[in-house]
């Protein structure tokens, strides 16, 4: 919807198809006041990942040089080849994978299980295990009878103590059995007069339409459990099992100096550094587009409120 | 069907009820040899020490003041940025902004903190160039007085962008009729928005105060560990840091777990006392 162009018109008013008629066009001032805050925001958010991922890809002529790093003029992997020999944070790349995607594989599968159990009307005490389960959003257990609990299962210094505590999540399970209770009861039924069991109907007809709402659920769990960091410190003894976020932390938020591998002599620490931090975010990254586009659309929101 | 639901069930039963028990150990002398069993039951006595420990009292104090000063900067932010978000009108660039304040959200403490250093750190960019320039440079990340208020700014880089989602839900659920009716009635910008927006996220404003409210005795664990070591641990423990390096790391676990506990009966109380303060003013609850 354009607006008819008039005399004076400011050259983007073309943009503005979305005024409502009541609301009156601020002054120029205002208007630049508020892209100039925009971008401002835009910048603080944006602007650490360009300058860590620039010196991350920096040669040794470029950190000395110093200054401000934006685009480095002798762009390198150095830093990602030293880093990735092998080694300590080769290894704790391989332990997040593995567990990011084991851990979202049982998360996914344990949640939309219960979930659906609970969002048919048919099931009795289904009331009871929802109050139950919203119970454990508002009251935890509290950190040492967690970490007993772990003891006591035998679980210490294991990968399973990362991944179990963590299967369901209260959040995610109702935005899942939210979606489940839309689905209506009409196809259900049919294929049960079909014949098909519960499991069936689960696999074959809820499933298949659910796929939007199971991949948000294994973005959100893939990336918490990427991002693990408390429960290894809680529960790990061996640095042979760390993930990656607890190497980030050692050697470079705490700045431990790494001594693993052949370090090339004109490997700047600091690229190093950036690179560790830059391995630790990438994935995060590379996952986020398909993440956001649920949220900036709004898809999301209808979940929450309910 | 009650097959299907088992699994969950369990996991709920196992890890989140079955150790609710283990809250025993607060009123016992807790020995790992002995086990949850054998270990002798000490009454209060636990509790009783928590009242003269001095570690506490600091812990105490910093996860209040730290809430608080969160608190005061990040929800007038969340608010803002959703009122930012809601007022922009082109939709492409409205969608890129959200995406960008939406990221932080998704990443670990480790990474937020590390980013941090890198920029605002004592040998990060900003201070490399301010030294290149022979100004000074100033120590924000290092500094105990103002932790504080770098926890804050820290947390509303991180989470101010995802919390706005709630209140711009809210926001876009305002009737519109309702501004055409206030300009209709000669009512300007910030007129609209003292009486018509505002007004409209009430409902939503107190119940983020409601469970903020119940929440005032934790502040997550990450943010604090990891820069405990930079100010020291007069500004940066916190209740939630002090159970750990108490109980799990210095093995004194029925003070520990009686802090856990006091904790969570507290919030408890807090949250249902907000609740029917609430209710009083003619809000929604949470419950």
């Amino acid at each position: 919807m354009r607006l008819a162009t008039r005399a004076g018109q400011r050259p983007w008013s073309h943009h503005n198809d979305a005024r409502p008629p009541w609301m009156e066009r601020p002054s120029r001032s205002f208007l630049t006041a508020k892209a100039l805050l925009i971008t401002i925001i835009a910048l603080l958010m944006v602007f650490p990942f360009v300058y860590v991922i620039s010196v991350s890809l920096s040669s040794y002529q470029d950190v000395v040089g110093r200054g401000l790093i934006l685009f480095p003029a002798h762009p390198t992997l150095d830093a990602y080849r030293t880093v990735l020999q092998g080694g300590v944070v080769t290894r704790a790349v391989g332990v997040s994978v593995g567990l990011t995607a084991v851990g979202t594989v049982i998360n996914v599968v344990m949640t939309t299980t219960l979930a659906y159990a609970l969002s048919r009307r048919s099931v009795i005490g289904s009331k009871v295990v929802l109050m139950m389960v919203l119970f454990t959003f508002l009251f935890q257990p509290g950190l040492i009878p967690r970490f007993l609990m772990i003891k006591e299962l035998g679980l210490l210094n294991s990968y399973a103590s990362l991944i179990l505590p963590g299967m369901i999540s209260a959040f995610n399970l109702v935005v899942v059995r939210n979606f489940f209770m839309n689905i209506p009861q009409d196809i259900i039924d049919s294929a049960h007069m079909d014949g098909a069991n519960d499991l069936r109907v689960l696999w074959d007809i809820v499933l298949p339409l659910s796929k939007a709402i199971l991949a948000v659920i294994a973005l959100f769990y893939g990336v918490a459990i990427w991002n693990i960091f408390f429960d290894a410190v809680l529960y790990l003894n061996d640095t042979d099992k760390w993930p990656i976020q607890m190497v980030l932390n050692q050697y470079v938020v705490q700045g431990n100096p790494m001594t693993q591998g052949q370090v090339k002599v004109t490997t700047p620490p600091e690229t190093i550094r950036m690179a560790v931090l830059v391995i630790a975010t990438v994935p995060i990254l590379l996952v986020y587009p398909f993440l956001q586009r649920f949220f900036t659309r709004g898809v999301l929101t209808g979940a929450i409120k309910g | 069907m009650y097959l299907l639901m088992l699994p969950g069930v369990v996991y709920f039963v196992v890890f989140h009820y079955i150790p609710m028990l283990g809250n025993v150990i607060a009123f016992k002398d807790y020995s790992p040899f002995l086990g949850i069993q054998a270990s002798p039951w000490v009454g209060l006595e636990n509790f009783r020490n928590l009242l003269t420990d001095p570690d506490l009292g600091i812990a105490l104090r910093n996860t209040l003041v730290i809430n608080l000063v969160i608190t005061l900067f990040a929800f007038p932010a969340s608010i803002s940025l959703a009122l930012l978000i809601n007022s922009m009108l082109h939709e492409p660039v409205k969608r890129v902004f959200q995406s960008v304040l939406y990221l932080p959200h998704f990443l670990s403490w480790v990474i937020v903190i590390a980013l941090w250093q890198q920029t605002v750190g004592g040998n990060g960019v900003v201070n490399q160039l301010l030294r290149e320039q022979g100004w000074g440079a100033f120590n924000i990340m290092g500094n105990p007085s103002f932790f504080k208020f770098l926890a804050a700014f820290q947390y509303i880089w991180k989470e101010a962008g995802w919390e706005s989602i709630v209140i711009l839900a809210a926001l876009s659920s305002i009737d519109v009729t309702l501004y055409e009716a206030a300009a209709l009635d000669g009512a300007n910008a910030r007129q609209r928005l003292l009486a018509v927006t505002l007004p409209g996220i009430r409902g939503i404003v107190f119940l983020l105060l409601i469970l903020w409210i119940g929440t005032a005795l934790s502040t997550g664990f990450e943010q604090f560990y990891l820069q405990r070591n930079a100010v020291g641990p007069r500004a940066a423990e916190v209740l939630d840091t002090f159970t750990f390096f108490r109980g799990v790391r210095g093995g004194d676990w029925g003070l520990a777990t009686a802090v856990g506990l006091i904790k969570g009966i507290i919030g408890a109380v807090l949250i249902f006392g907000a609740n029917k303060l609430a209710k009083r003013f003619g809000e929604e609850g949470v419950f």
